[in-house]
C-alpha cells in the first residue's frame, strides 16, 4: 500500500463509517459497530504511519492549488503521528463506551450523534494530518461545525444556548484572529507549508512576532487559554462521550495540537527563542493554569470540574510551547498523549456513573465508592496519572515541562507547575475520598451498563502500563524538537 | 449570413432581449414567454462568449451607433475591463430566468407572465446597455429604463404582499432623486465640455487641467447619483425593502446583477474619467467612500443580525457586501481594484445562490420567509437546504469556497496598503456574519420540529445547484474570476499611473 494512500484511507475511513452509519439506521447494533470498525481501521493506519515515521519514511500526498503557494495538500509530521494515534485509538473505546452509555442514558437522535461523531474524528485526524496552515484551518472550521450538533444534542433551551455559545466563540475568534493571522503569515513568507524548524526566520519582523503569536493564540480558540475558555465547560452539556472523546481529547488536543505545530513548523522555536516573543504568553499560561483549578475546586458538578481542570491542563501544552525550549516542546508533545489518556478515563467514568446511578454530583457520591468498585478505581488511575505521579505515564510529561521551565531559568514557572500539581491531588481525589469515607442514607438503585465500566479501566490501566514504553513515544517526538 | 450579425453582436446583447420585450409583452400564454426569453439569453449568451473571442483576438471594441463617430454619435466599448463582467452577467441572467418559470407560476397571476418576462428582459437589456455603454448620457437612459423596470417587477410581488407596492415607489422616488443628480451632473459636465463621450470627455477635461468649481461639482453629483443607484451606504435605504417584497425570481436578479453593474460603471468612471483630476479622486475616495464603506459593512451586518425576515436579513448583508466592494475600489491601487472585481463576481454568484434558494422556500412556506418558518426546513427540504448552507458557508468566507477567494485577495490588498484598521473591522464582520447566518442553519437543522424529507423541483433546485457547484468550483479553482479581475484592474490602474 503506497503511503499517499494511507493517508487518503485514514482520513476518508470516518466519514465512511458515517455513512454507513446512516444507511443502516434501522438496525441500532449495526449502526453502532461502525465507529469500533471504523476506529480499527483508522487505529492501524495511524500505527502504521506512526512506525513508518519513525523510519523517516514521507507520507504525503497533494491534491489541488488553493491559491499562489497554498496547496489542498496533507503531509503527515512527527507530532501529527502522534495526534492521530492518539484520537484515533481512543475513537475504538469511545465508541463501545458510546454504545453503553447512550442506551444506558436512553438518549434521542442515536443516528445523527453517531454520524457527526465520526465526522468529527475524521476532521481531527485529518487536522494532524494537515500539510500547511489553510488545511489545517479548513479542517478546524469542519472539526467545530461537527462538534455543534453533539453538543446540542439535547435540544432543550440549555443545550441551545452552550451550542450557540460554544459556535460563536469558536467560529468567531478564528475568523477575527486565526485567519487573518494565517494571511499575514502567507503574505509574508508567500508559503504556509509545514517545516522543520519554521518558516518565518528572515522573512517575518521579529518585532511583530508577539502580536502574531498572540492572534494565533487566541484566534485557536479550542485551545482554551484564559479569557477563551468560556466554551468548554459550556460544552458539558453534552452526552458525556462527547465529553470525553471530543472534549478530552479530540477537539481540545486539535486546539493545543494547532498552537504546537505553528510554533515549531511555522515559527520555529530558534525564532521563538531568539526574539523571545512568546515569554508573555507563558505568565498567560501560568494563571490559566492556576485560574483554572481553583475554579475546579469550587466545582461541585463532576463534568464542570473535569472541564476546568481540562482547561488547566491545556496551558500545560501552551506553556510548552511558548517555552520553546527542546524539553519544555519535548513535555509539551507527551502532554498530549497522556493527558488524552488520563482525561478520558475520568470523563468515561463520570459518565458511567451518572448511567448507573444518575449522579452529577461530587457531593452526591457518598459511598459510592464500594457500589461501583471498578469505575472508583479506573478513576483513581486516571486521576493519579493527570497528577503525575509515579509510575503513571502523566508524570513523564510533567516532568519534562519542569526540565524546560528550568532549563529557560523560569524558575517560578517551575514552582506553579508544583503548586498546581497540588491543587490537583485536591479536586481530582476528593470525589475518590468522599465516595470511601462517607455513607450514603438514600438508598440508589443502580442500572447495569457494563460497556461503560471497561473502557476507562483499559484506559486507567493504559496509563500505568506505558510509563514503562513511554520511550516508544519519545522517539517520534525527539523527531519533532530540531533546535 | 451570421457573419452580420455578429459584426453587430455589441448592440444585440442589448438591443435583442429590448426588442424581444416588447414582443412577447402581450402573450397571455404560461409558457411561451418564457421559452423565448430562453431562446432569447442563449442567443444573448452566444453573442457574449463571441464578443470575448473578439476580445481575445483585439483587445479593444468601440462600436458606433449608426456609423455616427463618436463623440458625436453614441458608442458601446468593450474592453478588458468589462468582458468579464459581460460574460458574469449572460450567464447568470440564463441561469436565473431557468430558474424563474417555477417562481412567477407561484408568486404572480399565470396572466401576467408575459408582461413579466417583458419586463424581465426590459431590465436585462438595460442594465446589459450600462456594462457597454461608453456614453455618460446614454448611461442614464439605460440607468432609468432599468430602475423601471425593475420598479414594475418589484410591484409585481403585490400579489403576494401589499408591501410590495411600498418598496417599488420607494424605490421610483429614491431612484429618480439619484438618477435626477447623476442628470445634474452629466449637464454640468456637457456645458463645459461640450461632449457625452466618455474618452473624448477624459480629452476634453483636460484643457481645464487645474480644476474648475463646475466640474467639480458636476463630478459630485454624477457620483452621488450613482452612489444612490448602487445603494452605497447611507443612500442605501431603498434597497432591503425593494429586494425583500420582490417576487423571489426578481429579487435574485437585482441581488446578484442590478448594483454590480451600476458599481461597475461607478468605479469605471472613477478611474476612467476622473482619474485626470486626482486630487479630487483622491479626495473623495479617502474621506467619502472609505468610511462610507467601513460604515456600510459593520452597520449592514449589525442590522442583519436583528432581521427576522430573510429575504431582509440577505438585503442588510448585501449592503454589507456592496461595502466590501467599495472599500476595495476605494484603494487607488491595482490590488485593491482587482480584488473588488472578484468579490463583484463572487458575491453575484453567492448572493444570487442564496436568493435563490431563499425564493424556492417562500414558494413551499406559502407566506414570508421568518426564522420561525424555517423550522425543521433542513429535513424537509435536504437538496435546496443544502446548497443554500453551502452559500452560507461562502458568504462567511470560509475556505474552499469563493468567498474565502474574495477575502483572501481583499485582506491581501488592505495589507498592502497598510489598512489594519480595515482588516480587523472587515474580520470581525465576517465573524458577525456567522451569528446571522447560523440563526438560519439552527432554525433549519436544529429545531425541535421534524418532518420527513419532501420532494423537490428539479426545475427549481437545479439552477440552485449550477450556482452552488460554481461557488465550490471558484473557491477550488479561481485562476478565471482572478485573470478577468487582474485584467479589468489592468486597464482601469494603468490610466491612475501614468
Amino acid at each position: 500500500m503506497s503511503n499517499s494512500f494511507l493517508i487518503i484511507l485514514g482520513i476518508i475511513t470516518p466519514l465512511f463509517a458515517a455513512l454507513f452509519s446512516y444507511v443502516c439506521r434501522y438496525n441500532n447494533n449495526l449502526r453502532d459497530s461502525f465507529g469500533i470498525i471504523g476506529g480499527l481501521i483508522t487505529f492501524v493506519i495511524s500505527l502504521k504511519i506512526f512506525h513508518g515515521i519513525q523510519n523517516n519514511e514521507v507520507y504525503q500526498i497533494t491534491f489541488f492549488t488553493i491559491f499562489d503557494g497554498v496547496d489542498f495538500a496533507f503531509k503527515v509530521s512527527a507530532l501529527g503521528s502522534i495526534f492521530s494515534l492518539v484520537a484515533s485509538s481512543l475513537w475504538i473505546l469511545a465508541s463501545i463506551y458510546t454504545i453503553g452509555y447512550m442506551r444506558g442514558a436512553g438518549e434521542k437522535n442515536q443516528t445523527r450523534f453517531v454520524i457527526f461523531y465520526s465526522i468529527a474524528i475524521h476532521a481531527a485526524l485529518a487536522i494532524a494530518w494537515s500539510g500547511n496552515l489553510l488545511v489545517l484551518f479548513i479542517f478546524y472550521e469542519i472539526l467545530t461545525f461537527s462538534t455543534f450538533p453533539l453538543v446540542g444534542h439535547k435540544q432543550n433551551a440549555e443545550s441551545q444556548s452552550a451550542g450557540r455559545l460554544y459556535l460563536s466563540i469558536l467560529v468567531g475568534t478564528s475568523l477575527i484572529f486565526f485567519l487573518p493571522a494565517i494571511f499575514w503569515i502567507w503574505l509574508k513568507t508567500g508559503t504556509l507549508d509545514f517545516q522543520d524548524g519554521g518558516i518565518l526566520m528572515n522573512k517575518f519582523p521579529a518585532e511583530h512576532l508577539s502580536f502574531l503569536i498572540a492572534m494565533l493564540v487566541f484566534g485557536i480558540g479550542k485551545a482554551a487559554i484564559m479569557p477563551i475558555h468560556r466554551w468548554l465547560p459550556a460544552a458539558m452539556v453534552a452526552p458525556t462521550p462527547v465529553s470525553a472523546l471530543l472534549h478530552a481529547v479530540a477537539v481540545v488536543k486539535a486546539g493545543v495540537f494547532s498552537f504546537l505545530v505553528v510554533v515549531v513548523y511555522i515559527v520555529g522555536p530558534d525564532f521563538l527563542l531568539q526574539t523571545k516573543s512568546s515569554d508573555w504568553l507563558v505568565w498567560l499560561a501560568c494563571f490559566t493554569i492556576m485560574a483554572s483549578s481553583i475554579i475546579a475546586i469550587t466545582k461541585d458538578d463532576l463534568k464542570a470540574r473535569l472541564a476546568y481542570s481540562t482547561i488547566s491542563q491545556l496551558s500545560y501544552i501552551i506553556l510548552g510551547a511558548a517555552l520553546a525550549s527542546s524539553l519544555a516542546l519535548k513535555g509539551a508533545s507527551f502532554h498530549i498523549i497522556t493527558h488524552a489518556l488520563g482525561k478520558i478515563t475520568l470523563f468515561f467514568c463520570a459518565g458511567a456513573i451518572y448511567v448507573t446511578a444518575h449522579i452529577k454530583k461530587v457531593s452526591d457520591l457518598k459511598g459510592m465508592g464500594y457500589k461501583l468498585p471498578l469505575i472508583f478505581f479506573a478513576y483513581t488511575l486516571g486521576a493519579l496519572s493527570i497528577i503525575g505521579v509515579p509510575p503513571f505515564i502523566g508524570s513523564w510529561s510533567k516532568f519534562y515541562l519542569i526540565m524546560g521551565s528550568i532549563e529557560r531559568e523560569f524558575i517560578i514557572v517551575a514552582i506553579i507547575l508544583g503548586i498546581s500539581s497540588l491543587l490537583n491531588i485536591y479536586y481530582l481525589l476528593q470525589p475518590v475520598v468522599i465516595g470511601f469515607t462517607q455513607n450514603s442514607k438514600k438508598e440508589i438503585k443502580l442500572i447495569k451498563a457494563p460497556l461503560t465500566v471497561w473502557p476507562p479501566l483499559i484506559t486507567g490501566l493504559g496509563c500505568l502500563v506505558f510509563f514503562f514504553y513511554a520511550n516508544y513515544f519519545l522517539n517520534n517526538i525527539s523527531g519533532v524538537i530540531v533546535n | 449570413m451570421f457573419d452580420i450579425f455578429l459584426d453587430d453582436a455589441p448592440a444585440l446583447v442589448v438591443v435583442l432581449p429590448l426588442l424581444i420585450s416588447a414582443i412577447i409583452a402581450f402573450m397571455p400564454s404560461k409558457i411561451w414567454p418564457w421559452i423565448i426569453s430562453i431562446i432569447t439569453l442563449l442567443l444573448h449568451l452566444f453573442l457574449s462568449l463571441h464578443l470575448l473571442k473578439e476580445i481575445s483576438v483585439s483587445g479593444l471594441i468601440i462600436y458606433e451607433f449608426g456609423n455616427w463617430e463618436p463623440p458625436w454619435g453614441i458608442s458601446f466599448k468593450i474592453d478588458g475591463v468589462n468582458i468579464g463582467l459581460q460574460l458574469l452577467f449572460s450567464i447568470f441572467v440564463l441561469v436565473s430566468t431557468f430558474y424563474s418559470r417555477k417562481i412567477f407560476l407561484n408568486e404572480i397571476d399565470y396572466r401576467d407572465s408575459g408582461k413579466a418576462y417583458s419586463l424581465w428582459l426590459l431590465a436585462v437589456g438595460s442594465l446589459n446597455g450600462i456594462i457597454l455603454t461608453n456614453d455618460i448620457f446614454n448611461l442614464f437612459v439605460f440607468l432609468e429604463i432599468s430602475a423601471l423596470a425593475s420598479i414594475s417587477l418589484i410591484a409585481l410581488g403585490a400579489g403576494q404582499n401589499r408591501k410590495a407596492l411600498l418598496a417599488a415607489f420607494n424605490y421610483l422616488i429614491i431612484g429618480a432623486i439619484g438618477a435626477t443628480f447623476y442628470v445634474i451632473g452629466v449637464g454640468f459636465a456637457y456645458a463645459m465640455t461640450g461632449t457625452l463621450n466618455m474618452n473624448d470627455l477624459v480629452i476634453q477635461l483636460a484643457q481645464y487641467s487645474d480644476g474648475q468649481l463646475a466640474i467639480f461639482a458636476g463630478m459630485s453629483f454624477m457620483l452621488i447619483g450613482l452612489m444612490v443607484k448602487a445603494a452605497i451606504f447611507p443612500v442605501h435605504i431603498w434597497l432591503p425593502p425593494a429586494y425583500s417584497y420582490a417576487p423571489s425570481a426578481v429579487s435574485t436578479l437585482l441581488a446578484a446583477l442590478a448594483t454590480k453593474t451600476i458599481l461597475y460603471f461607478f468605479v469605471r468612471l472613477l478611474y476612467e474619467v476622473f482619474i485626470i483630476y486626482p486630487s479630487y479622486l483622491s479626495l473623495f475616495l479617502d474621506f467619502v467612500l472609505y468610511p462610507l464603506s467601513l460604515l456600510a459593512i459593520f452597520i449592514g451586518t449589525v442590522i442583519a443580525i436583528y432581521q427576522d425576515d430573510i429575504k431582509k436579513l440577505l438585503a442588510f448583508s448585501s449592503i454589507a457586501q456592496i461595502g466590501y466592494i467599495t472599500l476595495a475600489f476605494s484603494l487607488k491601487d491595482h490590488s485593491g481594484v482587482a480584488s473588488g472585481f472578484v468579490h463583484v463576481f463572487n458575491h453575484a454568484l453567492i448572493k444570487g445562490g442564496l436568493f435563490m434558494a431563499v425564493g424556492y422556500f417562500a414558494i413551499l412556506y406559502k407566506d414570508r420567509v421568518t426564522l420561525n418558518s424555517l423550522k425543521g426546513f433542513g429535513y424537509k427540504y435536504p437538496i435546496t437546504s443544502f446548497a443554500l448552507l453551502i452559500c452560507g458557508l461562502s458568504l462567511i468566507g470560509l475556505p474552499l469556497t469563493n468567498g474565502f477567494i474574495s477575502k483572501l485577495y481583499l485582506f491581501q490588498a488592505l495589507y498592502t496598503n497598510q489598512m489594519y484598521f480595515s482588516i480587523a473591522l472587515v474580520a470581525v464582520s465576517s465573524a458577525l456574519a456567522v451569528v446571522y447566518f447560523w440563526k438560519i442553519v439552527e432554525q433549519m437543522w436544529f429545531s425541535e420540529i421534524k418532518f420527513k424529507s419532501e420532494k423537490e423541483d428539479a426545475y427549481i433546485y437545479l439552477p440552485i445547484w449550477i450556482v452552488t457547484i460554481s461557488i465550490i468550483v471558484f473557491g477550488i479553482y479561481s485562476t478565471p474570476i482572478i485573470e478577468f479581475s487582474n485584467l479589468s484592474a489592468d486597464y482601469l490602474i494603468s490610466g491612475y499611473q501614468n
